[in-house]
């Protein structure tokens, strides 16, 4: 099974596949207002369609619907894991309810934050067209795409946080900082039962080189560039060591690739 | 003036990009040969003289400021993981050995990378106290882990929106995580198979994990550090 063989499949048979993201339909919505509508009108707009609490540039709303997206993804996910008998043993219930609690609380919470700007929940398919046919009948394949779309979850906010520093936005940014680091806890967890429970042997909590499957979700993630320096055996550690302590960013573009294969 | 001090570092910010790409290069051109060299914490020494804690450590301003304070921060972890590894509490099994390895080489990773990103910038090796941490103990290892790591979290997320430059704020992003899994893994080891990897003790209602302004966070590891550290310095919006 290559990953990355099925999503270039898949964007060869349907090149308008990205467009069935609800995030960019929204965005090329947003864009065809703004240019119909005077440059008066437009802050009008979005102080109306937004939270009061929240005063947000474009750029911001576009990164918070994105990780809405996100979010519906990964609820979604956990709703009908957590809600399939016999699917995830009694032992491990504790885990999976307690991430999907959070998942289901950064929807509303993303929810509430853009009001009538928010994207539609897209329908997903967590088969990923067939790639994890036993998703809900097989607690491996469904541990398996867990540790997935939270891996994901990281390095898609963590791609975004750049777009979110405009003065208005900082309190926008330290919400998102606040998620991303709970998908990073998640992560963590599901990669030790992976490892615990035999699934994938050896796995570790946090990302060793771009190890990992699919490999479109871990591709990058071996950089050792920081700060514009290689640093590479820096005190004496291995690559291995060093990858792991730097967690990499996605681009919008590699994310939508990856959550492409999920939608129906 | 408050006002007038945001105002001067957004205009340096925004319209000034030979100031910009300086702060880049000071990166880019960081001494790999300071990487090398030693950071010595001394762990542990009760019987130091107290003239070693004479002098207050400034962390700077600016993102100076914020890169240093999360260098004393790395320091304090490594420190912490360097001691539980040469001195294992009686009973850590071999995968409980390998993990805190594992983590110390991700601490030190950070704490000189953070040093040779600093090069002149940075401020000197901290001396820490670890007096109050039993470290022949589980319990006070994993607790003070646990501590150490959901702090950490704290401190980068509140940090997050006090940085101007954008590299500065993906590298700060690139750790935090790595520290969220660090925490997530102590607090499945302290209680496994349960809600408290993300527990409802750190994660809100929205489930968001905590941010602390770094305040906060010096006041609450400053008993760990035997150095005096000043933030006074560093922004805060």
């Amino acid at each position: 099974m290559n990953i990355f063989n099925i999503i270039s499949e898949l964007e060869k048979v349907d090149a308008d596949v990205h467009e069935r993201l609800g995030y960019y339909s929204r965005r090329s919505l947003f864009n065809t207002l703004g240019k119909k509508v005077s440059a008066f009108a437009v802050p009008a707009l979005v102080a109306s369609s937004i939270s009061k609490a929240y005063a947000a540039t474009p750029a911001a709303i576009d990164v918070l619907n994105y990780a809405l997206t996100l979010e519906y993804l990964e609820n979604e996910f956990y709703i009908k894991g957590n809600g399939t008998a016999n699917l995830i043993p009694a032992t491990d219930k504790p885990v999976f309810a307690q991430i999907g609690k959070h998942e289901t609380q950064h929807v509303a919470f993303l929810l509430a934050a853009l009001g009538a700007k928010a994207v539609a929940k897209p329908n997903f398919d967590f088969t990923g067209k067939g790639a994890f046919a036993d998703v809900f009948t097989n607690f491996k394949t469904f541990a398996v795409v867990s540790h997935a779309l939270e891996d994901t979850g990281v390095r898609a906010y963590k791609g975004q946080a750049g777009n979110l520093m405009a003065t208005e936005d900082k309190p926008l940014l330290e919400y998102a900082l606040q998620i991303h680091s709970v998908e990073a806890r998640h992560a963590s967890v599901v990669r030790r039962l992976l490892n615990t429970k035999g699934f994938v042997p050896g796995v570790k909590g946090w990302i060793t080189l771009n190890e990992g499957s699919p490999a479109a979700v871990y591709a990058g993630d071996d950089n050792t560039i920081q700060g514009g320096v290689n640093i590479d055996g820096i005190s004496g550690k291995s690559k291995a060591a060093v990858t792991e302590a730097f967690d990499e960013p996605l681009t919008k573009e590699q994310v939508l690739a990856i959550a492409t294969l999920f939608l129906a | 003036m408050k006002k007038m001090n945001v105002g001067s570092s957004e205009i340096e910010h925004t319209v000034d990009p030979v100031k910009s790409v300086n702060r880049r290069n000071f990166l880019r051109n960081a001494g790999l040969a300071t990487m090398a060299g030693t950071v010595v914490l001394a762990a542990c020494s009760d019987d130091d003289a107290p003239d070693s804690t004479g002098s207050t450590v400034d962390l700077g301003s600016g993102d100076v400021g914020i890169l240093n304070y999360a260098y004393a921060l790395e320091q304090l972890e490594a420190a912490f993981y360097i001691q539980v590894v040469a001195t294992p509490f009686s009973g850590m099994t071999d995968a409980e050995k390998t993990l805190f390895t594992e983590i110390r080489d991700h601490e030190i990773i950070h704490r000189d990378f953070f040093k040779a990103a600093l090069s002149t910038n940075a401020i000197p090796a901290l001396e820490v106290n670890f007096s109050a941490i039993d470290f022949s103990s589980r319990a006070s290892v994993l607790g003070t882990a646990k501590v150490f790591e959901d702090t950490g979290v704290l401190a980068y997320n509140g940090a997050g929106k006090l940085i101007k430059e954008p590299a500065y704020l993906l590298i700060a992003g690139k750790i935090v995580s790595v520290e969220a899994r660090h925490a997530a893994a102590i607090r499945d080891m302290l209680m496994p198979n349960s809600a408290f990897f993300a527990g409802d003790d750190i994660i809100d209602n929205n489930g968001l994990d905590g941010a602390k302004k770094p305040a906060d966070i010096l006041a609450a590891v400053a008993p760990f550090i035997k150095t005096k550290v000043s933030g006074a310095n560093l922004p805060t919006a």
